[in-house]
């Protein structure tokens, strides 16, 4: 590294610099120019990422509105008041139900699917682009796909139903109409979405496991379910906790699919904390207390974010 | 037996795999065959609805692009997507290249430090932004969205990015410096040019987020004319009582499905993206 500096620098270095003087010398030597080529990007995230942060923590503590050219400190009173108010409850409890189901199914799932995935068949290629495609397409998109499906009246799923039997025809769940069968929907909604990406991730970490290790299992007599839980699962969990990392980051902060589908109706049984600070904060002007109640989403994203760096560091010494 | 046996789990394993197929793909089959039914079709609900009982028709298609502001939501986006990538390449190519190159140990450190920003999600930042963008006097105005979103996509992208630069021998560059380049000319000339499969991932990327972000789209724009197609589909075509599902079914399989196909080209390297570095092997 260092000696390589060095023949840049006896090089081209008090000629270009008589020439062009310090242009030359910045453009060459690493640590101005790697200053010079990061400062951009740190600059545009530290003022559309850390301050709007900071401001979320200062309005939080503020009784600012949509239209106030003032705002005072009020301290903690906005957090207080928005913990007591049962909508608030509500909301955490039907982000953690929404979070933890949504990713426990979604990993139970893409594991059956990526070892299925793992065999070659013909129209692989097909099945997984098709498999791709509610990660791909936006979501408010799709969604809206499952806004007509699930439709009360017109409901393709309930009409299969009812065509084979399951369903007779005054017994026609109102997906989403009902808190119960609301959630279910929006929680299956949720799954839908995030199963591709979970998937491809663990097929990733699937493929990377080394042949001969299957095959001394094989020739061990290990039996499918032994194989699966003592080797191909402790194998593959950095990875998949990766997987179900970035699953409950996007489903915790998530409120597209709630938005599209139910607007967090009926009656709150499907609103989240990041649909609650929209309605709040946003519909209801009331900024400083919709940015407290997104602040709750934050001790998540801290969890995660430590557990990711454990797992880099575990990476880096292996 | 044992044939029976293999027979069985060749059956099973199609099982899953139809059964996983169809739950993904459904939905999108499901817009394109609404798309071409004629209303008096869809609404009688004694019809089979797998079937067309009455003739396609091109109708919803036609209300969609003549009738609706639909073209115009298009057209925006790809206004906004265009704008962003410039934007993104600008800022994230030089700066994955510096963290991979030139700043030693503390660019790897650094280089997570600037992914997980990504983790920090529109739904926290939206209020502020909201004020912020209505201070510098671009409510309403597709501009908002330009500044906000490289605020999502350069993260990722220099995490991207990173993983190339990194992967690309260090003598091509070190053989340029010694034909006389200086470090930012062996970048320009010679980096750059054999790192156009990462530039074109995180094209395909930048573009993709763009067309999915629905948060800050939704909060800083109210006029119907500057909506991009993920917030002006579900919040201008789906409204009040009447639903008109057909146009709506195009409008929404018509901005899915084509970049889902391109896309689909790239993602095995955004997959790499998301773990590579955080999990080697």
């Amino acid at each position: 590294m260092t000696d390589k500096t060095m023949v840049v620098a006896e090089k081209g270095g008090p000629r270009a610099e008589a020439r062009t003087g310090r242009l030359n010398a910045i453009l060459d030597s690493k640590e101005w120019l790697g200053r010079l080529m990061l400062a951009p990007a740190i600059l545009y995230i530290v003022l559309l990422i850390g301050y709007p942060f900071f401001l979320a923590l200062y309005y939080s503590l503020s009784d600012i509105t949509v239209g106030s050219r003032t705002m005072h400190f009020v301290g903690l009173k906005n957090f207080k008041a928005v913990i007591q108010t049962p909508t608030f409850q509500q909301s955490l409890k039907n982000t953690l139900i929404f979070t933890f189901v949504s990713n426990a199914l979604v990993l139970v799932l893409a594991k059956v699917l990526a070892l299925a995935l793992m065999k070659d068949f013909r129209g692989k290629w097909l099945v997984r682009f098709l498999i791709l495609l509610p990660w791909v397409a936006p979501i408010s998109l799709g969604t809206i796909g499952w806004l007509w499906m699930l439709d009360s009246i017109y409901s393709i799923i309930n009409w299969t139903f009812q065509a084979v039997g399951i369903f007779g025809p005054k017994t026609w769940p109102i997906w989403l109409g009902v808190p119960h069968l609301a959630m279910g929907s929006v929680i299956a909604v949720h799954v839908w979405r995030l199963l591709p990406l979970a998937t491809v991730i663990l097929l990733g970490g699937l493929s990377s496991i080394p042949q001969d290790l299957h095959e001394a299992a094989a020739v061990d007599g290990a039996g499918f379910w032994r194989h699966l839980f003592q080797i191909t699962i402790p194998l593959v969990s950095p990875i998949m906790t990766v997987a179900v990392l970035f699953g409950m980051v996007f489903t915790f902060t998530d409120m597209i699919v709630i938005f599209v589908l139910t607007r967090g109706g009926p009656y709150d049984t499907t609103q989240v904390l990041a649909s609650l600070a929209f309605f709040t904060g946003i519909l209801g002007s009331d900024l400083a207390e919709g940015a407290a109640i997104s602040l709750f989403l934050f001790p998540v994203l801290v969890a995660a974010a430590f557990v990711f760096l454990r797992i880099a560091r575990r990476a880096e010494v292996a | 037996m044992w044939k029976l046996k293999r027979l069985g789990a060749r059956i099973s394993h199609f099982g899953i795999v139809a059964a996983f197929t169809i739950f993904a793909a459904f939905p999108f089959y499901w817009m394109l065959i609404t798309t071409f039914k004629k209303t008096s079709d869809l609404l009688k609900t004694e019809n089979n609805p797998f079937l067309f009982n009455e003739h396609p028709t091109l109708e919803h298609l036609r209300y969609l692009f003549s009738d609706t502001e639909y073209s115009r939501w298009l057209w925006n986006t790809g206004f906004v997507g265009v704008l962003v990538v410039v934007i993104t390449l600008l800022l994230a190519v030089p700066a994955a290249y510096s963290l991979a190159r030139l700043t030693g140990r503390f660019g790897e450190q650094f280089g997570i430090g600037i992914f997980l920003t990504y983790l920090v999600p529109p739904t926290i930042l939206f209020i502020p932004l909201s004020r912020v963008i209505a201070n510098l006097g671009l409510q309403d105005s597709l501009w908002s969205l330009v500044v906000v979103y490289p605020s999502f996509t350069i993260p990722f992208c220099t995490w991207l990015l990173m993983g190339f630069f990194k992967a690309i021998p260090r003598d091509l560059e070190e053989a340029a410096m010694i034909d006389g380049l200086s470090r930012f000319g062996a970048f320009v000339k010679v980096v750059i040019p054999i790192s156009v499969a990462g530039i074109l991932t995180v094209i395909i990327f930048t573009f993709t987020l763009v067309m999915q972000e629905f948060v800050y789209a939704l909060t800083f724009i109210s006029p119907v004319s500057q909506y991009t197609v993920s917030v002006g589909v579900p919040t201008f075509l789906v409204r009040g009582d009447v639903y008109f599902w057909g146009s709506l079914m195009a409008a929404c399989f018509i901005a899915s499905v084509p970049i889902a196909i391109l896309y689909n080209f790239f993602v095995d390297r955004f997959i790499a993206g998301f773990t590579v570095g955080a999990v080697k092997g």
